[in-house]
């Protein structure tokens, strides 16, 4: 039991930054309508620009203090690379069909990737780890520090959020424009605006995921391939809902982390590695019984 | 005051859809706009409001102006900030947030004056008040409509541009909505209303225009436009020189011919 518990603490920690980026990815799908495939160089970019902040502070910030500081720049200036990609390469392209912009940020993540891996170098760039693979005891479970700053993160992220879009007066713009682009402008709100807010949120966030996970093994050439679990996270939530972004993250971060505990006991066959492929096989089941994901809006299309 | 001089409006750079239109909305009075289906009344609402842009058309000919500055070439939102604000056709409330959050996203342009603008929409439309934390998309079509209406106050506006705000209503609903236009427009906001209910717009109006197929083919004071027989004739259903009453006798076998046919 303390095995089974533990093992979906760990998928609740690593799940936190699956949620992250796929509230990115929600974000930007509800105010424009496209699916932005730059997500993961985002979120290299924003890992890298934590790992060059760190030396830079020096001596003079240590710890958390430190990685909290680092962080914080690397999510300003991903969130400012964000809006730039937003005003450069998809304002022009508004009004065009949403696969269209889909495959422009396709082609955007890789030249960002390219930039991105400039500054990596061969090997990986450590970012600020000041709880290094520390566990810490909860109730006789143990869980590893960084996981529960992770979670600690999310839970921060998800209630600025939900004041953000309840109560100011661009997160109101933003829902307006999500539901009803011509009647947002009637309001005087400019779309133009919220896309560029929308792009710098996402950014914001995948910097913070990629600086989260960069904590384990460092900023590497190849950290990009996990902002795809991403994907699956997001159709097992629905597209259109933040609340399931949250949701599907953290369980495909739980599923991950059980199928690597049991897989190797009770289904040894399937090789070693399975809990890899597991998050896609789940977003192939999702699609099948429920299309648009648990919370998801169901396509209503008259014949 | 809101003008637009010889507008000329393609859709997709192939349809003409205004050819050479001129309407005057001078400040603080009631303007109807009468005219069938595809006319061209929402399509010149979209030219005075910035909205032709999302629909694939543009102004080719003329201009739009605001006390004689022209304002066509402004986005949407400095639109609005000027003070013209649209209703748009079928209602289009964000019908998964509150009331009250919808009235907010109506204020996004004037933030300072939220609270009392709210009070006065309040004090407008009192069914909004009772339901203020109620999801929009389930209040009835007339309430609906009235949001879509306050909602548009919220700026408050110098000019409210209403795109059929009866579609669809009962009559006594109708009646409604023709009150607090006049309230509206008594506290000094001037208003464009388009009408299929041309006996409604007409008796509210001080001065109405008619589209015909991208065109102003009438342009007389509202109560002459009442006393015009073609208007009695297409539009209100009477027929002229008699008390309503018609034998079949009288009836011609051709289509009287349009007085301003194109």
């Amino acid at each position: 039991m303390t095995e089974f518990l533990e093992s979906v603490l760990r998928g609740l920690g690593n799940g936190a930054i699956y949620a992250l980026l796929a509230l990115g990815f929600v974000i930007i799908y509800k105010s424009s309508g496209a699916i932005s495939f730059a997500q993961p160089a985002l979120m290299m970019t924003g890992a890298v620009i934590s790992s060059y902040i760190a030396p830079a502070l020096g001596a003079a910030l240590v710890g958390a203090v430190a990685f909290f500081v680092s962080v914080t720049a690397a999510a300003l200036v991903t969130a400012l690379v964000a809006m730039a990609i937003e005003r450069l390469a998809i304002r022009p392209m508004i009004g065009r069909a949403a696969f269209t912009i889909a495959i422009i940020t396709i082609g955007i993540d890789i030249a960002v990737r390219v930039i991105t891996s400039g500054f990596i170098g061969l090997g990986a760039r450590p970012v600020p780890n000041p709880w290094g693979l520390e566990r810490t005891e909860i109730l006789g479970l143990r869980i590893q520090e960084r996981h529960l700053v992770a979670l600690g993160i999310l839970a921060l992220v998800v209630l600025l959020l939900v004041l953000f879009f309840r109560y100011t007066r661009h997160g109101l713009a933003m829902r307006a424009t999500a539901f009803d682009q011509e009647a947002a402008m009637t309001q005087g709100i400019s779309v133009g605006a919220v896309f560029s807010m929308s792009w710098a949120i996402a950014g914001a966030l995948a910097a913070v995921a990629g600086t989260l996970l960069a904590t384990s093994a460092g900023v590497d050439r190849q950290i990009w391939i996990v902002a795809l679990v991403a994907l699956p996270a997001i159709i097992l939530g629905g597209l259109d809902s933040l609340a399931g972004a949250v949701i599907g993250g953290l369980a495909v971060g739980v599923v991950e982390s059980l199928v690597g505990s049991y897989q190797g006991q009770w289904a040894p066959w399937l090789g070693n590695n399975f809990q890899v492929v597991a998050p896609y096989v789940l977003m192939f089941v999702v699609l099948l019984v429920r299309p648009y994901g648990l919370f998801g809006t169901p396509e209503v299309r008259r014949v | 005051m809101l003008s637009a001089r010889n507008l000329e409006v393609v859709y997709d750079d192939v349809v003409l859809a205004l050819r050479g239109v001129s309407i005057d909305i001078p400040d603080g009075e009631i303007i109807a706009l009468l005219g069938s289906n595809g006319a061209g009344k929402t399509t010149l609402l979209r030219a005075l409001t910035g909205l032709l842009d999302v629909h694939d058309a543009e102004i080719t000919k003329g201009r739009v102006t605001l006390d004689e500055q022209p304002i066509h070439h402004l986005a949407p939102e400095r639109i609005v900030r000027r003070g013209v604000r649209q209703v748009l056709e079928g209602r289009r409330v964000f019908v998964e947030m509150s009331i009250e959050d919808n009235l907010r996203t109506g204020a996004h342009t004037l933030r300072s004056e939220m609270a009392t603008n709210m009070e006065r929409v309040y004090d407008l439309f009192p069914v909004l008040r009772e339901r203020r934390s109620r999801t929009a998309g389930y209040l009835s079509g007339g309430e609906q409509q009235m949001l879509a209406i306050g909602r548009a106050m919220m700026s408050s506006p110098r000019y409210l541009l209403l795109d059929e705000p009866t579609l669809g209503l009962a009559p006594k609903l109708v009646e409604t909505i023709r009150d607090v236009i006049l309230e509206i427009n008594k506290a000094g906001t001037g208003v464009l209303l388009i009408e299929q209910n041309a006996t409604m717009a007409l008796s509210i109006a001080s001065h109405g225009y008619v589209m015909e197929t991208g065109r102003v083919v009438l342009d007389k004071p509202a109560t002459r436009l009442l006393a015009d027989d073609d208007i009695r004739e297409f539009y209100l259903g009477l027929h002229p020189g008699e008390d309503g009453r018609k034998s079949f006798r009288e009836v011609k076998h051709y289509r009287r011919k349009k007085r301003w046919s194109a």
